[in-house]
């Protein structure tokens, strides 16, 4: 019987007796995890950094802006301006099935007052659907705009932070009064720093948000500059799509298939595309991990041979005194695997400082480095193989050395 | 009741291009309780009979029986399981494992056996006690002298208590003094009624033996009782 105990004791004086051996047999796996968790790690942080920076813009929307037909349709000449109100949306919002939400946006430049402060500032008109969709979430003490604002014309206003900082700097504007082309707006909210790394009026940091209404009765705007939607699933988008092309095209007669008409962003098309590169990227970063990790066996598969060579007296003796060959098997094959636990385990713990000590700042370029699990589990499983593959065939060298003749060594 | 039963044996070493016949046919029995000295001058096939009889090598023709057992046609691994119960081992060089105590030295042989941990210490440590050793338990194989050291690998022998204790020039690498000792030792087990097999070419360590068979070029040339033993 081998006892996890022997093993572990030959290992022990093994290790005392060859330390630069063991110290660059053990380098080399430590080095190997350290190459495939430390990459998988700086992998999945910047997948979940730009699934992050996108969902800045937007929780999988689409945006879509009316503009001039491209195709002649139903006798009506090409070059026409496609206009869009709330009762060509509320009509369509009741035709389309699958669709979850749908906001029109009304855009414009505006003079902002406050104190002795002057500054224009990009205002977007909006409904309460429009928050959730777009991820402006406010920070704790305010709220969006709400559909009551909405319905009520209410002069509120949902502010930026950045704009915020500009204007208020670092005082509280929740309840504040901020005049708007000279008409008072009451302040209800603050963005949360959010990371958004695409826009199409500006980042939302520096905008400011008041209802659609309130825009619309401000400016006499009847027409929407642009429209936000979300389909229930991201998997319906497709299809979402398509049937808001159709229902506009028949109610405002323009081909369906006119893309210039009502040109659209579907912003999941990224997300789907972040997935597949960070699959290939994900690939990429494991396969060069594991052929590090396969250079580290190759290494300690030879200093195993070479063990065996040094060690062939031993084997003899053992052989001699009634050791099966499976015994000498198990021994090199375990220690093989210990050595390589034992590396693992090291460059596992690396791994995890590395990513603790990263900076911070970095967090918005490449993400969060994180180890996770899967990762964990896709290392400890590399490793094994390689202390399994590595150790076997030394092991079997020594398994078949001739007691006699190793003994005379 | 013969413990080792020989006919015919014969052992070729085929090298490729030349085939050597090393032992050209022996017949051998050795009866439980004796004490055989098997003499003849290097390349007489003393060691190729040694590691027939210590099933470290299996012969070409013929048929062996250690202990009732049928050694032809056994795998490598019955081989090892044959060796370990029947047979123990007294090497000229000790073949001691150098880093490990000579307790656990002692153990290897009942690790290989599969003998529980707490009755591989004990038998240990009671054989090294026998032999005089038992003040040096902790020490190791290379801290000792080398009658010391052969004294731990007759304990080794003996710890699985075998059939028969095979020596191979047990006194080779000794000086007389220490030679004397080991050979002692034997006697005793002898008297005790053990059954050894000691391959020399000192024929003062021949002389107590109870049978002294002499081999030359692969054949057995003569076979007598020695009555002067021990």
């Amino acid at each position: 019987m081998v006892t996890f105990k022997d093993v572990f004791r030959q290992l022990i004086r093994d290790v005392r007796n060859e330390k630069l051996r063991t110290f660059l047999t053990i380098f080399g796996i430590v080095w190997g995890t350290v190459a495939i968790s430390l990459m998988l790690a700086f992998g999945t942080g910047l997948h979940k950094n730009l699934i992050k920076q996108t969902a800045g813009l937007g929780d999988r929307i689409v945006i879509a802006w009316p503009g001039l037909t491209s195709i002649p349709y139903e006798g009506l000449g090409k070059g026409r301006r496609l206009r869009i109100n709330e009762d060509d949306i509320a009509a369509v919002r009741t035709q389309v099935r699958g669709l979850k939400a749908i906001s029109g946006e009304y855009e414009t430049n505006m003079k902002l007052d406050y104190a002795a402060k002057t500054m224009s500032v990009d205002i977007s008109g909006v409904t309460a659907e429009f928050g959730a969709m777009r991820n402006e979430i406010p920070q704790s003490g305010g709220r969006f705009i709400n559909e009551l604002d909405d319905h009520d014309q209410r002069r509120v206003m949902f502010l930026g932070d950045r704009l915020k900082t500009n204007i208020f700097g670092d005082a509280d504007p929740i309840g504040k009064t901020v005049l708007l082309n000279q008409s008072p707006f009451q302040v209800i909210g603050v963005l949360i720093k959010k990371p958004q790394d695409s826009n199409y009026s500006g980042p939302d940091a520096e905008k400011a948000f008041i209802p659609s209404s309130t825009f619309r009765a401000l400016n006499g705007d009847k027409y929407v500059d642009n429209m936000i939607f979300q389909a229930a699933s991201s998997g319906e988008t497709k299809q979402v799509i398509k049937d808001i092309s159709a229902a506009f095209g028949k109610r405002l007669r323009f081909d369906p298939e006119d893309k210039e008409a009502l040109s659209m962003w579907d912003t999941t098309e990224q997300f789907h595309f972040f997935d597949i590169f960070m699959l290939a990227f994900n690939g990429f970063l494991g396969l060069v991990g594991v052929l590090t990790l396969i250079v580290g066996g190759i290494g300690v598969s030879n200093i195993m041979n070479v063990v065996v060579e040094e060690r062939t007296r031993e084997i003899g003796i053992k052989m001699a005194l009634g050791a099966k060959s499976r015994w000498i098997l198990t021994q090199f094959l375990i220690e093989t695997l210990l050595v390589t636990i034992f590396g693992g385990a090291i460059g596992f713990a690396i791994s995890l400082g590395v990513c603790a000590v990263f900076p911070a700042q970095l967090y918005e370029y490449v993400g969060k480095p994180e180890v996770s699990p899967v990762v964990a589990l896709f290392t400890a499983l590399a490793l094994g193989i390689v202390g399994l593959v590595a150790g076997y065939f030394p092991a079997k060298e020594a398994s078949r050395l001739d007691p006699v003749v190793a003994m005379k060594l | 009741m013969s413990i080792i039963r020989m006919e015919g044996i014969r052992k070729i070493y085929d090298t490729g291009k030349v085939k050597v016949e090393a032992l050209k046919g022996i017949d051998l029995d050795v009866d439980a309780g004796e004490l055989v000295a098997i003499v003849g001058p290097s390349g007489s096939g003393k060691s190729t009979l040694m590691n027939l009889i210590g099933c470290l090598d299996t012969p070409s023709e013929g048929i062996y029986e250690i202990g009732g057992d049928n050694v032809a046609g056994v795998t490598r691994d019955q081989l090892a399981e044959i060796r370990n119960r029947r047979v123990g081992f007294v090497f000229q060089n000790f073949n001691l494992l150098p880093h490990i105590t000579i307790v656990e030295n002692v153990e290897l042989p009942m690790l290989f056996g599969g003998v529980a941990v707490r009755e591989r210490r004990d038998r240990a440590v009671e054989l090294l006690t026998r032999v005089g050793l038992g003040e040096r338990l902790d020490h190791k194989p290379t801290e000792l002298s080398g009658g010391q050291m052969q004294r731990v690998a007759i304990a080794r022998a003996l710890a699985m208590n075998p059939d028969i204790i095979l020596a191979d020039e047990p006194t080779g690498n000794l000086d007389t003094s220490s030679g004397t000792d080991i050979m002692s030792i034997f006697t005793d087990l002898w008297k005790a009624g053990r059954t050894l097999v000691i391959i020399t070419h000192d024929p003062a360590l021949a002389k107590r033996a109870s049978r002294i068979v002499e081999i030359r070029d692969g054949r057995i040339t003569s076979d007598q009782r020695n009555e002067e033993a021990a």
